[in-house]
């Protein structure tokens, strides 16, 4: 995906300079993080067990805020005073849609982050519609969470999330547990939205095929950045991270298929 | 509202009742019963009618007189201490097929059948047409503190995660060749019930992150602002209406 140039020159959609923390506990978990997302970008945040990535998506809308270094959303500074734009600017999905889904119906929980900004009546319906219309679950705006399926309950969950108009959606594991049709489903959606997209997944096709670049961490640093089909080949840097593609998976044959437009992911 | 979100008591419908406010349906059923409760028991023809005010409205929700008797279910613990109460009863007694029964007891034991058998049934019609979110809707509208509407909500939701954990961890014990028969083994069970709080508490955390990514301020937004039309309130009070003249007839006629 290019962005247009007139987007990247109003300045990049997300910042994080020399990001440092500890736990209370005194485990450091980043050393300096420094990362810069354009407006619209696609972006996969990919390093094994422990690397830190957790703790950086929680600094994002401040839920843990910068100890050393900053974090900036669309040029806005994360700190306390404005932490509610911040947290509107910032779609955070997390990974287990039963921690998401808190309310009893779909459409109240859509409808929670929207409410929290003050919306209601007509406006707030008009949002939960359009963001359950945008993850093609509008059928199902009276039901209960616990009544959905797994994959549906992953796509109401990017729904309350896009309810907000967030300007960066931030997905943790998005294709965890998710069977190989709910998984290409969610693809699909999420290549449909108009957003810039930070992704944290140990899916390695799911993250070249919808990233075009990746931020590899580790040790609570980011130790590359680049195209995804490059990070992919490159076998010193894939193994000094623990990182390994699946068996039987080329992703240099799955980059051309992807620029080719062709292949089984890409179908409607 | 449809789809399959309702509790084990809720008759899939869409009939007038069905979708009536539900906080016009809570305060109809509480004022119902309050009047049935409140007539006297000697007016054997009143009961009669308000058996006939509750099967007026199951059929105006076009609930199946039998999904409502077999709700009845629930009042057998009643119903058999109420045929207790005639043969240990006081004071006069009558000879009914040879056996010796109190009068008092005889009335203590209609009074409660009766009364009992209609506040189930009104009861049992509430919950048929009424889904678990319109309970809550309906108790936020009536200005039930927001903390316990959010309570009942989160335990709402998150009762069948909990209890699908249970069932995981049953199963993981089972394949694992416990039995659970044996006092010894008492102590997985105990294990299993702390593991399970740490996981709740810990999903706890997880929620409340959650809710904070998505603005929340300590203070849940109110979940609807329609309020209940007039119209509405009169047709859910309706068969309280009827009721409340039988009821004071009743009293008229006894003093």
């Amino acid at each position: 995906m290019t962005e247009p140039a007139d987007q990247v020159a109003r300045g990049p959609a997300l910042e994080v300079k020399d990001l440092a923390f500890a736990y209370p506990g005194g485990t450091q978990a980043l050393f300096g993080v420094d990362l810069a997302i354009g407006r619209g970008e696609r972006v996969a945040l990919l390093g094994p067990n422990g690397a830190g990535k957790s703790t950086l998506v929680l600094h994002l809308n401040g839920v843990y805020q910068a100890q050393v270094g900053w974090v900036r959303v669309g040029g806005l500074p994360v700190v306390e005073d404005h932490m509610r734009e911040v947290r509107r600017r910032v779609g955070i999905v997390f990974q287990d849609p039963d921690d998401q889904l808190f309310m009893p119906t779909v459409r109240d929980d859509v409808g929670f982050g929207p409410a929290n900004l003050g919306l209601r009546g007509d406006e707030l319906e008009e949002r939960v519609v359009e963001a359950l219309t945008a993850v093609g679950m509008e059928a199902f705006a009276d039901r209960a969470p616990h009544h959905l399926s797994f994959g549906q309950r992953r796509r109401v969950s990017v729904a309350t999330v896009l309810a907000m108009r967030p300007q960066i959606l931030v997905l943790d594991e998005p294709s965890s547990n998710l069977d190989p049709a709910s998984r290409r489903e969610l693809a699909d959606i999420l290549r449909s939205l108009d957003i810039t997209m930070l992704m944290v997944t140990h899916d390695l096709p799911y993250a070249l095929e919808l990233c075009p670049r990746s931020l590899v961490m580790n040790e609570g640093t980011i130790v590359a950045d680049g195209p995804t089909a490059e990070i992919l080949a490159d076998e010193p840097l894939m193994a000094a991270n623990r990182l390994e593609l699946p068996f039987g998976f080329f992703p240099a044959l799955a980059d051309a298929e992807r620029r080719q437009g062709g292949g089984r992911s890409t179908e409607r | 509202m449809s789809g399959s979100h309702a509790h084990a008591l809720y008759y899939h419908g869409h009939s007038a009742v069905h979708r009536l406010a539900p906080e016009t349906k809570l305060v109809a059923q509480v004022l119902f019963v309050l009047t049935v409760v409140a007539t006297p028991r000697e007016a054997f023809w009143a009961f009669g009618l308000y058996a006939c005010i509750v099967l007026a409205a199951a059929a105006a929700a076009a609930i199946p007189i039998g999904f409502l008797l077999r709700r009845l279910a629930i009042e057998v613990p009643f119903v058999a201490f109420a045929f207790f109460l005639p043969l240990v009863g006081q004071g006069e007694r009558v000879d009914v097929l040879g056996i010796s029964l109190s009068v008092e007891g005889l009335w203590g034991a209609w009074n409660i059948l009766a009364k009992a058998t209609i506040g189930v049934m009104a009861s049992a019609l509430l919950a048929s047409t009424t889904t678990t979110a319109e309970f809550l809707t309906g108790f936020d509208r009536l200005h039930v503190p927001r903390a316990l509407t959010s309570i009942a909500s989160f335990m709402v939701r998150y009762m069948d995660v909990i209890a699908d954990d249970v069932r995981r961890m049953r199963i993981a014990r089972l394949s694992r060749g416990f039995e659970g028969r044996w006092i010894w083994q008492a102590r997985a069970i105990g294990q299993t019930a702390g593991a399970l709080f740490i996981r709740a508490y810990e999903r706890g955390e997880r929620v409340y992150l959650a809710m904070l990514s998505r603005g929340y301020a300590g203070t849940m937004p109110e979940i609807g602002e329609v309020r209940a039309t007039p119209r509405q309130w009169l047709t859910a009070l309706a068969p309280t209406f009827v009721a409340l003249p039988v009821c004071v007839l009743a009293w008229m006629q006894r003093s």
